[in-house]
């Protein structure tokens, strides 16, 4: 007997059901109760009251922003010329610029620690500028991969046709080449800013101390406040879907530009 | 006396690569003008437009608009506004915004800007499209708004790069139309590019023929199609038979196995090329033809039959209103002023060869040592034993044909007729002060001119030498 279409789909039901809903299930159960298990909403108001967490979310947000912005910044031109140097379709330059993915991340930042000493004397002297390197360093060929696919599917026609009707090289640009590599900049920019919230490994390891948002669900768990901690990340849990929407979050796209080459 | 709008002169394309694209380019447009380039791909005719447009920089030559040298100038600063070949819309943004980018760079008032979009929206057919995107038009939307775009910028001359090459046919016949109207409107000079010869005969004053980076004939369609300057563009424009011959008396010429009258005064021992139109060749009795020939093939084509007779090895292509019967003989006239001869650019010898099943190259039922993938750039024999080319499409060696050609220096004549690759009877010959120039008759009708140092007599029987290391190949499909 064949199986039918829904039988095959029941491993993957299963799958949903233990490792996605399931954990979120338990995950706002736990971040609407107590100790006790009763309800209540104290962990929410506790959170944006506390003035420690609240300072842990905006010191998290601004490594995020200035870690997106910097990647942005240093991948752009970086993405533009790999895609238009005519050496583009041996794809050999973009992979030196994924090849460091490959290695383990751990070592990746131990190294640049050790790099980060030697110039600085003590990273104890510019911790945010540290945490800063170690995520722009961990995270930049996740804002290069979605733009380059984008600028390279980009048709130069559309450029050419800019300059016939009148724009310059600059005019082209902001008008026509930027609008259109959008979905390559928020692809980017969503593989970035939420991930550099919460990776507070590379805080750990370049000796900064300050939380965030990743090492405040840590603190919490490990002093076993299982319903402090589910509030905060049900909260982060928000904001990420609140900026999916607002950057008009389209899986699909994501998925292809960046997933073509992860 | 019409006024010239755009000059070019002397321009040479060179690529980075080595590759030089056109060459030797030298034109004039006339205000006002619809002109066509015209060619197969990779002759060209765009690298021109986009030197006109530039997008390109000519590597020599000067371009003059009104006089004044462009030839360097960036695409913004030209008065000149093209058409894509895949419109090149911007997708981000509304129809109202496409047509109206180009009045925004010349920061031209809002309400002037939204009047003129109106009115070419109007002209285009396309009233009340303003707010739709790109995506939701059709690919004859597309290409009405992509002219739009283009047009409301008044330029002095539009450039449209192979703008109907998307559209399905009848769509294609309709824009031709609608764009030659537009013309007559709008009163801009058009130069237009495509290598469909029926879309740049029916639409433009004048045509530019152009094949590998050089221009072939300059001329109105009516002169392109019946006084055809060479092999090359009587090939290109309509369908034509093309034959080798030579002249063998004065206004006779011989070529496809008979002796022919014409109306070209061209010396004797000339090596000449002549075209026969299909519609131009009458269906006789045998012995009232000129020449006599076998029915190959009959194809009903709605106004006529297409009748394909061979003669020799040759083959004559013949439309007419009557049919005729396969494997019927059949004798052939064509009227003397019918018959368009040509001097031969030289006394280069071409013939075909085949490909066999081995895919080695057969002449005369000889097989030649060479090989096909020596002769095809990039192509490679499979493990299957099929034969694929540079874009590994597959090669179907009975749809191929390859066109050999040496110098008539480069063979030399025996009396061993088995030594040669073909043999014939000498048929003409001419002194040439140092050298002796033959022409000798296969029984296949063919013609092959040979020099040589030694006297022979007329009608000798002869074998051709022809060493395979002299031939040029050169593929067409």
């Amino acid at each position: 007997m064949r199986l039918s279409r829904k039988a095959l789909g029941i491993p993957y039901a299963i799958f949903l059901v233990l490792f996605v809903a399931a954990p979120l299930l338990v995950l706002v159960y736990f971040a609407f109760t107590n100790g006790k298990g009763q309800f209540t909403v104290a962990n929410f108001t506790g959170f944006f009251t506390d003035p420690n967490t609240l300072g842990t979310l905006f010191y998290s947000l601004c490594i995020a922003l200035v870690t997106t912005a910097v990647c942005l910044l240093i991948a752009y031109p970086t993405a533009y010329f790999l895609a238009k140097s005519r050496f583009h379709r041996n794809g050999v330059l973009i992979m030196i610029f994924v090849l460091p993915m490959w290695i383990n991340f751990t070592l990746r930042i131990t190294a640049l620690k050790e790099i980060l000493t030697l110039i600085e004397g003590n990273l104890a002297y510019f911790p945010f500028l540290n945490s800063v390197i170690g995520m722009v360093y961990d995270f930049l060929p996740f804002m290069i991969l979605p733009l380059y696919n984008t600028i390279l599917r980009l048709d130069d026609s559309l450029i050419e046709a800019a300059k016939d009707l009148g724009a310059n090289d600059r005019s082209a640009f902001f008008k026509i080449t930027l609008p259109l590599s959008m979905p390559g900049i928020i692809s980017g920019v969503a593989m970035v800013f939420l991930p550099s919230m919460t990776n507070y490994v590379v805080l750990d390891m370049l000796y900064n101390s300050t939380y965030i948002m990743g090492s405040l669900i840590g603190s919490y768990f490990s002093a076993y406040n299982w319903n402090g901690g589910s509030m905060i990340a049900l909260i982060l849990l928000a904001i990420i879907c609140i900026f999916t929407i607002l950057t008009g979050g389209d899986e699909e796209e994501n998925r292809r530009m960046g997933g073509s080459l992860l | 006396m019409a006024e010239k709008i755009i000059e070019l002169k002397n321009i040479k394309k060179t690529y980075d690569n080595g590759f030089t694209a056109v060459t030797d380019f030298n034109l004039y447009v006339n205000k006002g003008e619809f002109i066509t380039f015209l060619g197969p791909s990779g002759c060209g005719k765009t690298t021109t437009l986009r030197m006109i447009a530039g997008f390109e920089l000519p590597t020599e030559g000067e371009i003059l608009l009104n006089g004044k040298d462009i030839a360097n100038l960036p695409p913004y600063e030209r008065p000149i506004n093209t058409v894509f070949q895949r419109y090149a819309l911007f997708p981000h943004m509304n129809i109202y915004e496409n047509i109206a980018f180009g009045l925004r760079q010349k920061k031209l008032p809002e309400e002037t800007i939204r009047r003129k979009v109106k009115r070419v929206l109007e002209l285009v057919d396309l009233e009340g499209f303003e707010r739709r995107s790109v995506a939701t038009l059709s690919g004859g939307q597309q290409q009405r708004i992509a002219i739009a775009r283009a047009v409301v910028n008044e330029p002095q001359i539009l450039l449209l790069d192979e703008p109907l090459g998307a559209l399905d046919l009848k769509m294609r016949k309709e824009m031709q139309l609608e764009l030659k109207s537009m013309h007559d409107r709008l009163g801009i000079t058009f130069i237009y590019v495509t290598h469909d010869q029926e879309e740049a005969l029916t639409m433009s004053d004048t045509i530019v023929v152009m094949s590998e980076g050089r221009i072939q004939q300059i001329g109105r369609p009516e002169d392109i199609y019946n006084e055809p300057k060479n092999a090359f563009v009587a090939d290109f424009i309509g369908d034509s038979n093309i034959f080798n011959g030579i002249m063998i008396g004065k206004l006779k010429a011989r070529f496809a196995g008979g002796e022919w009258s014409c109306v070209d005064d061209i010396p004797e021992g000339t090596h000449i090329t002549a075209v026969v139109r299909p519609e131009d060749v009458l269906l006789t009795n045998p012995e009232d033809g000129t020449i006599q020939g076998t029915v190959t093939s009959v194809i009903f084509k709605g106004i006529h039959y297409e009748i394909t007779v061979e003669i020799g090895k040759s083959e004559m292509v013949i439309q007419s209103v009557h049919s005729a019967k396969v494997g019927e003989k059949v004798g052939m006239r064509v009227n003397s002023d019918n018959i368009h001869i040509m001097v031969a650019e030289d006394n280069t010898n071409y013939f075909t060869v085949d490909i066999n099943s081995k895919f080695r190259l057969e002449f005369n039922g000889n097989v030649l040592d060479t090989s096909v993938t020596k002769i095809l750039k990039g192509s490679k024999r499979l493990e299957d034993g099929t034969l694929v080319d540079a874009n590994g499409d597959a090669i179907d060696p009975a749809r191929t044909k390859i066109i050999a050609s040496i110098q008539p220096q480069d063979m030399d004549m025996t009396d061993h007729i088995e030594d040669g690759l073909v043999d014939g009877y000498i048929k003409n010959l001419i002194y040439k002060g140092d050298h002796y120039s033959y022409v000798v008759h296969t029984e296949h009708g063919q013609d092959f001119v040979v020099d040589d140092e030694d006297l022979w007599n007329m009608d000798d029987h002869v074998g051709l030498i022809m060493p395979v290391e002299k031939m040029e190949f050169k593929v067409r499909r």
